[in-house]
């Protein structure tokens, strides 16, 4: 299998809010937040290994980040990432009328990214994404 | 060495109180009582500080001074058309008052981050009402805690030790020692399945077909005795939902068919499904005995309500839950509010606007209507033409098309600290940290006001963003006024 339909949630984690309080340009908060924790039957069954790369594709994007196995097992079919710039690349900004976004259940598609691609770091993103000022 | 004690952590909307931080040469050395999220603001705070004004020139942002900064910044504002001001949530309550000011008076958005947290809860409290209660309350008094589609012990790590389960009120023990006892199956059942599953692939083979234990799928007797007790609801197994008595996993986008089922068995009406979200009726029936049962309850609903299908529909089936239940026991309804003083934000915008967020002042009234002068909303439609963040980063937490039309425009930043959104700003005032290094008020989720307390001297560069603000204000009025003469010839 060479990708996996999956339900996307973001969220906080502690480590997460640990990070971001160290620094939004610490690696600390960098390694928090470019993960995306997969169920380890998910990881089988595209052949992933804890810690490899992979891309997260949704209606409004994709982005690279680090494949976790989960903790938080069994929950096949979904995965999670934590609120961040990495994230919310891929959220859509429609609101339907609420003036919020969809952070939470949103349809995606996982796969392994190619070898030679790399996580970004936080600038690196930003400058992909938005352009330099 | 000086010691501070009873700090308020500027953490999360918990805003624990009983900090004690240990200070040496003006550099915080110690922090006791703060979860890691706390210790690390308080140890961290000093970090990737920028301690100089910024303006951006030819696409480098260089040092300027900050009267130099103060009137490029109240220029960009004074000649926008339509400004957004965001963020809010992370500075006090007095910022929160000047900032309305400079909206009304330049004519812009005043929205705050519970556009993106809990602005769905506002409009169902709008629509509905809800009963509400203070977190003392609530730790005296509760005997069933429920808490759905929010994660406390990773986004607010001290509530259940503070204000739930895991403390000592007047007439609720804690289940502190209940829980310590379970942990230890809980651990070696978590070796077990792990050891079992490492068997499993070096042997190759599939594991065995689980027996469908009837018995599995009832609420466990625990939860209908008279302790105190936790249950979760929420898409996957947190790591709240690993302490908690009971754990139902609900399928995502569906808390709402979720609510209304329980209020449908509620109404002892039949349900003609064997499930509903993923839980199965008999579930369900158990839950609704398990709620009806209790002598004082509490919902704790997180943003995992609030930002998935059905939004501010899924907390309004969720107040009305609690509404209902209200006419069997006693049951109250709480937001888990994220960023520490996003409630102050709502409150002080309610006090001076009449609104509690996306307040649109450019009518020179105060008009509210989210979905039109929501910011990502005014920022998709790429209406807004300048934007000015107060201790916020919307950079890293908006969705990617907002935050594109953000960036297109003049940004400009007054924050303690470097964010995604400074790096892309034209102008960058920092400025001191409320709650650590100035003083400042802050409500918590609940509604109560708390002071921010100072710990250590701010470096001498850096104002509160109160005063920053103020700096603008005067700056902004005094171009009005050179305009205003200039037109009156």
């Amino acid at each position: 299998m060479t990708s996996l339909k999956v339900t996307l949630n973001t969220g906080r984690t502690l480590r997460q809010g640990q990070g971001k309080e160290y620094g939004k340009l610490s690696e600390r908060y960098w390694k928090s937040v470019a993960i995306c924790e997969i169920d380890p039957d998910d990881l089988k069954k595209l052949d992933l290994s804890d810690g490899r790369l992979i891309k997260i594709s949704t209606e409004s994007g994709s982005v690279l980040v680090r494949a976790v196995k989960s903790m938080r097992a069994p929950h096949p079919g979904r995965v999670f990432v934590p609120y961040g710039p990495w994230a919310n690349a891929i959220i859509d900004s429609k609101t339907h009328g609420t003036g919020m976004p969809s952070f939470k259940g949103i349809q995606a598609e996982i796969e392994p990214a190619p070898t030679e691609e790399k996580v970004q770091s936080l600038r690196e993103l930003i400058q992909t994404h938005y352009g330099k000022k | 060495m000086t010691i501070a004690s009873n700090v308020t952590c500027p953490g999360c909307g918990s805003l624990c109180d009983d900090l004690e931080i240990e200070v040496e040469n003006n550099v915080v050395t110690k922090v006791r009582n703060a979860c890691g999220m706390g210790e690390s603001r308080f140890l961290g705070y000093s970090t990737h500080r920028c301690q100089k004004p910024l303006v951006r020139k030819n696409g480098e942002l260089v040092q300027m001074s900050l009267s130099d900064a103060i009137k490029e910044t109240a220029r960009i504002l004074a000649n926008a058309s339509y400004p957004i001001l965001y963020g809010w949530s992370n500075t006090s309550c007095e910022a929160s008052r000047v900032g309305i000011e400079l909206a009304e008076e330049i004519g812009g958005v005043i929205d705050n981050t519970s556009t993106v947290c809990h602005g769905p809860s506002a409009l169902s409290i709008q629509d509905v009402g809800f009963s509400t209660c203070t977190l003392g309350q609530i730790r005296h008094r509760a005997d069933l805690v429920l808490y759905w589609g929010s994660n406390p012990w990773s986004a607010h790590p001290r509530h259940i030790e503070r204000y739930t389960n895991f403390t000592d009120g007047r007439f609720r023990r804690s289940t502190w020692n209940k829980y310590l006892s379970s942990l230890g199956s809980y651990r070696a059942e978590r070796r077990l399945k792990r050891t079992t599953e490492l068997a499993e692939e070096t042997c190759a083979r599939q594991p065995e077909e689980e027996l469908i234990d009837e018995h599995t799928q009832r609420l466990p007797p625990a939860l209908f005795e008279k302790d105190r007790k936790m249950i979760v609801v929420d898409v996957r197994e947190t790591r709240t939902a690993a302490i908690a008595d009971y754990f139902l996993q609900v399928e995502p986008n569906k808390d709402y068919e979720l609510f209304q089922a329980m209020r449908a068995l509620l109404r002892e009406e039949q349900i003609q499904v064997e499930s509903v979200g993923g839980v199965p009726i008999d579930v369900l029936e158990d839950l609704v005995d398990v709620l009806v049962n209790c002598e004082f309850g509490v919902l704790f609903f997180g943003v995992g309500l609030t930002m998935s299908a059905g939004k501010l529909r899924n907390i309004e089936a969720g107040i009305s839950l609690v509404r209902d239940l209200n006419q069997y026991t006693k049951f109250v309804i709480m937001p888990m509010r994220g960023h520490y003083n996003v409630t102050g934000a709502n409150i002080v915008s309610t006090w001076q606007t009449g609104y509690p967020f996306a307040v649109d002042m450019t009518m020179g009234y105060p008009r509210y209507n989210p979905g039109e002068t929501s910011v990502v909303d005014i920022l998709s439609r790429g209406e807004s033409d300048a934007a000015l963040i107060v201790s916020s980063d919307p950079v890293a937490h908006f969705p990617k098309d907002a935050v594109r039309k953000l960036v297109q425009n003049p940004l400009i930043v007054v924050d303690p600290e470097t964010s995604a959104t400074s790096l892309m700003a034209d102008v960058v005032l920092p400025c001191a940290i409320a709650g650590i290094e100035v003083e400042g008020t802050a409500y918590r989720m609940d509604r109560v006001p708390l002071p921010l307390k100072q710990v250590v001297r701010p470096s001498r560069t850096c104002l509160s963003d109160e005063e920053i603000l103020r700096r603008i204000l005067r700056e902004v009025r005094r171009i009005k006024r050179r305009e205003e003469v200039v037109e009156n010839g």
